[in-house]
C-alpha cells in the first residue's frame, strides 16, 4: 500500500480506489499536545489543497488540507474521545479520514517517504 | 500540610520546597498574607442566606405561591462580608496592570488613566439612554462628534462610523462598506486577499461577509510580498486586508505602492488598525491610500479592555466609501448644532446609500468619553509622543535582548510597538512555555506566546508607552536571566513556576477534559456560619 506525503505535512495511504489521510509525526511534534480534532462529515467532498479538517493544540489551531480530491467515506471516531492519538500514533491509529479517490493523477507530485524525510530535514 | 477541601482539590504548592521556600507547614494552608481560597461553593451552604427576608405571610404557606421546591438549587448562601472576602482574596492571586508591567501589551491591557474614569462617570454621560429625546443628550452627541472629528483628523480620512462595538465588528463594517460600493457600481467580486502577516480576524471577517479568502505570502523580512500581491490582483478581487503595523511588529513600508496597485485593479484597501497606537500622530493611513480602517479605542486611546471592559471599534472611511457608511452617525451643521442622522433624516443629510446599521444604537458611549478624555488630556503633541514612546520602549527591549534571544526580524530594521523573539538557541526540550512560566516566578505576567505562527516558539513583547526606563530595565533583567537559563537547559525551568499560588497546571488536560461547572455538593449544613462566629 503506497504512502505519499504533502509539503503541508499530511500523509496519504492509497488502497485501490480509496485512501486514508492523517498528519505526519513531524506535524504533531511541531503542534504539541493535540486537544481537539474537527473532521469532515461522511459524504462531504474535499478538494486537493483545500482545508478538510482542523487540528487544535495547546499552542494553535491549524487547518489540515486534503492531499487529493475525493468524497469522505469515514472519519476516525476514536479522535473524538481521544485526540491525543494524533500525538501518540500520528501515522497509524491517529488517522483523520478515509476518502474515495476522484482522480488518481492527483497523486503525482506528492512526495514518497524518502523525499518527505529530506524535505523535513531541510526545514 | 494544607487544608483539603470538599472537592478533594488541594493547593499545588507545598509549604516547603527545594527552591527557597522554607519554614514549617501551616494548618490553614495560608502563608501569612498569601491566602488559600476554596471555591465559593465550598464556603457557603445552600441552607443559609445573606439577606434578611420578611417572614412568609401567615396567609400563604410558601414564598413560591402555588409552587413547591422539589430539589436543592445548589447555590451557596454567603453573608456580604464572606462574599467580599472571597472575591478580594481571589483578586490578590491575580496579576494586573496596576501591579506591574504587563508584556502582553495594549491588546490585552495598558494603563487606563484615572482621569478617563472620572469623566466617564459624570452623570450626563453615564446615565443617558439611547432612546432619550435628542434635545436632552446634546452633550453626549457633542462628545461623539468631537471624538469622530479627532479620529478623522488623526487618520486623514473622510468619515467615520462610530457604532461598531469591537475591532472585528469594525472590520465587518468596513468590508460591508466595500461590498456596498462594489454593488453600487454593479461589480460582483468574490475574493479578498489577506497576507500572512495580517491579524487572524481578517480572514474570518472576509469569510463571514461571504468572500473567498486567499493568502498572500510574506517576504523573508516579515512584510507583505508586493510582487506576489500584484500578480494576484484581478477583476475578481474585491479588497486586500492588511494589518499595519503587522503581526511581526513591522511597518508595511510598501503600503502606498500596495494601495496604488489595488486601486488600479478596481479593488479596495482595508487596513487593520489594531496597531494604530504605534503610528498615531506620525502617519495618516489616509495618505497611504487606505479605504477603511478600524481603530481599537482600547489599544490606542486607553479605554479599559483586559479587565472585561467593552470593546469599541470605530471605522474610518475614505471618500469612496463614505456614502455607504452605516447609520446612525452625528453631523454638525453650519449653525453649530450636532444632529443625529438616522433613517428618517438620512436623505436631508445626503446619505441615502447607507448599507444599514451595525448596531441598534450609537456605539459604546462609555468608551467614547474615555477615549476623548485621553485624546484631549494628551493633545496632538502628546499622542505623537505616545506612539514614539511605545516604539522606543519596544526597540529598547528588542536591542537589549537580541544578543541573547534570537530576533527573527531584527535585521529588518526597527520594530514598531512590539518586540518579537523566537526560541532558537534554547536547550533541547526547553520551550517558550518553560521560559514564560519562569517569568511568573520573577513576578511578571508572561508575554504573548506562540504568536505569530510564522515564528517558531514566538515570544511577542509589548511594553507599551507607559513603562519607564527603570521599569523596562527590571523586566529586561528578568527576561535575560530566564533566557540564559533556557539556553543552558536549567532543569528548574521545566518545573516553574515555583513561587506562584499554583505550580504548573495541566493545560492539555484542561483543554481536553474541561470541567466548566461545579458538580460537588455545597458545604454541608452545620458548617460554622457567621452568627456562630460572632459576626454582627
Amino acid at each position: 500500500m503506497p504512502r505519499y506525503f504533502t509539503d503541508e505535512h499530511e500523509w496519504i495511504d492509497v488502497d485501490g480506489d480509496n485512501a486514508t489521510v492523517g498528519i505526519t509525526d513531524y506535524a504533531q511534534s511541531q503542534l504539541g499536545d493535540i486537544v481537539f480534532v474537527e473532521l469532515p462529515e461522511t459524504g462531504s467532498q474535499v478538494s486537493k489543497g483545500k482545508d478538510a479538517a482542523v487540528v487544535e493544540s495547546v499552542k494553535a489551531a491549524s487547518d489540515v488540507y486534503a492531499p487529493i480530491t475525493g468524497e469522505v467515506l469515514e472519519s476516525n471516531p476514536a479522535l473524538d474521545d481521544d485526540p491525543a492519538l494524533v500525538n501518540s500514533s500520528p501515522e497509524d491509529e491517529g488517522w483523520f479520514f478515509k476518502l474515495a479517490i476522484a482522480d488518481k493523477a492527483e497523486l503525482e507530485g506528492l512526495m514518497d517517504a524518502a523525499a518527505y524525510k529530506a524535505f523535513c530535514d531541510s526545514l | 500540610m494544607s487544608t483539603p477541601n470538599a472537592s478533594g482539590w488541594k493547593p499545588g504548592t507545598p509549604a516547603k520546597d527545594d527552591h527557597g521556600m522554607d519554614g514549617p507547614p501551616t494548618v490553614t494552608g495560608n502563608r501569612a498574607l498569601m491566602l488559600e481560597e476554596p471555591l465559593i461553593f465550598e464556603i457557603g451552604t445552600s441552607q443559609t442566606t445573606g439577606v434578611d427576608l420578611p417572614d412568609v405571610p401567615s396567609s400563604t404557606s410558601s414564598r413560591l405561591g402555588s409552587f413547591t421546591r422539589a430539589d436543592e438549587i445548589g447555590l451557596p448562601g454567603l453573608s456580604e462580608p464572606e462574599a467580599i472576602r472571597h472575591y478580594t482574596r481571589l483578586s490578590r492571586q491575580n496579576y494586573a496592570i496596576d501591579l506591574g508591567l504587563f508584556p502582553l501589551g495594549s491588546c490585552t491591557m495598558k494603563h487606563n488613566p484615572r482621569l478617563n474614569e472620572k469623566v466617564a462617570r459624570m452623570p450626563g454621560f453615564a446615565d443617558v439612554h439611547p432612546l432619550q429625546p435628542v434635545d436632552t443628550v446634546r452633550g453626549a452627541l457633542e462628545v461623539i462628534n468631537e471624538l469622530a472629528v479627532w479620529l478623522i483628523g488623526l487618520t486623514g480620512m473622510d468619515g467615520v462610523a462610530m457604532s461598531p462595538k469591537a475591532g472585528a465588528h469594525g472590520e465587518l463594517c468596513g468590508i460591508l462598506c466595500i461590498r456596498a460600493a462594489l454593488e453600487a457600481r454593479g461589480d460582483a467580486r468574490e475574493v479578498i486577499l489577506v497576507p500572512e502577516s495580517a491579524h487572524g480576524t481578517n480572514p474570518a471577517t472576509a469569510a463571514f461577509a461571504g468572500y473567498r479568502v486567499e493568502n498572500i505570502p510574506a517576504t523573508g523580512e516579515g512584510r507583505v510580498d508586493l510582487e506576489a500581491l500584484k500578480s494576484r490582483l484581478g477583476p475578481d478581487v474585491a479588497a486586500v486586508m492588511i494589518t499595519n503595523p503587522n503581526t511581526c511588529g513591522l511597518f508595511e513600508r510598501d503600503m502606498k505602492a500596495i494601495s496604488d496597485a489595488v486601486h488600479a485593479a478596481g479593488a479596495f484597501v482595508y487596513c487593520d488598525g489594531a496597531n494604530f497606537n504605534a503610528i498615531v500622530g506620525k502617519v495618516r493611513p489616509g495618505d497611504l491610500g487606505v479605504d477603511a480602517m478600524h481603530i481599537n479605542l482600547h489599544k490606542t486611546f486607553s479605554t479599559p479592555h483586559g479587565g472585561g471592559g467593552p470593546g469599541s471599534g470605530p471605522v474610518v472611511l475614505s471618500e469612496a466609501l463614505c456614502p455607504y457608511g452605516p447609520l446612525p452617525f452625528t453631523a454638525r451643521t453650519k449653525d453649530g448644532v450636532v444632529h443625529l442622522v438616522e433613517e428618517e433624516n438620512a436623505e436631508a443629510f445626503d446619505h441615502k446609500h447607507a448599507f444599514g446599521r451595525m448596531t441598534a444604537f450609537h456605539g459604546q458611549m462609555g468608551m467614547f468619553t474615555r477615549a476623548l478624555a485621553y485624546i484631549l488630556s494628551h493633545g496632538a503633541d502628546g499622542l505623537k509622543q505616545v506612539a514614539e514612546d511605545a516604539v522606543l520602549n519596544a526597540n529598547y527591549v528588542l536591542r537589549s535582548c537580541d544578543d541573547l534571544l534570537e530576533a527573527p526580524f531584527g535585521p529588518s530594521g526597527p520594530c514598531m510597538h512590539e518586540a518579537l523573539f523566537s526560541d532558537a538557541g534554547f536547550a533541547e526540550d526547553t520551550t517558550t512555555l518553560d521560559l514564560a512560566k519562569a517569568l511568573i516566578d520573577e513576578g511578571y505576567h508572561p508575554m504573548t506566546m506562540y504568536f505569530p505562527l510564522v515564528v517558531h516558539g514566538a515570544m511577542l513583547v509589548e511594553p507599551t508607552e507607559t513603562e519607564s526606563k527603570a521599569s523596562l530595565d527590571r523586566f529586561i533583567m528578568a527576561l535575560r536571566s530566564t533566557a540564559e537559563r533556557a539556553k543552558a537547559g536549567d532543569p528548574t525551568l521545566k518545573t516553574a513556576p515555583h513561587y506562584a499560588p499554583r505550580r504548573r497546571l495541566d493545560e492539555t488536560q484542561a483543554a481536553r477534559k474541561p470541567v466548566l461547572a461545579f458538580d460537588g455538593p455545597c458545604a454541608p449544613a452545620g458548617t460554622p456560619q457567621l452568627s456562630e462566629q460572632g459576626g454582627s
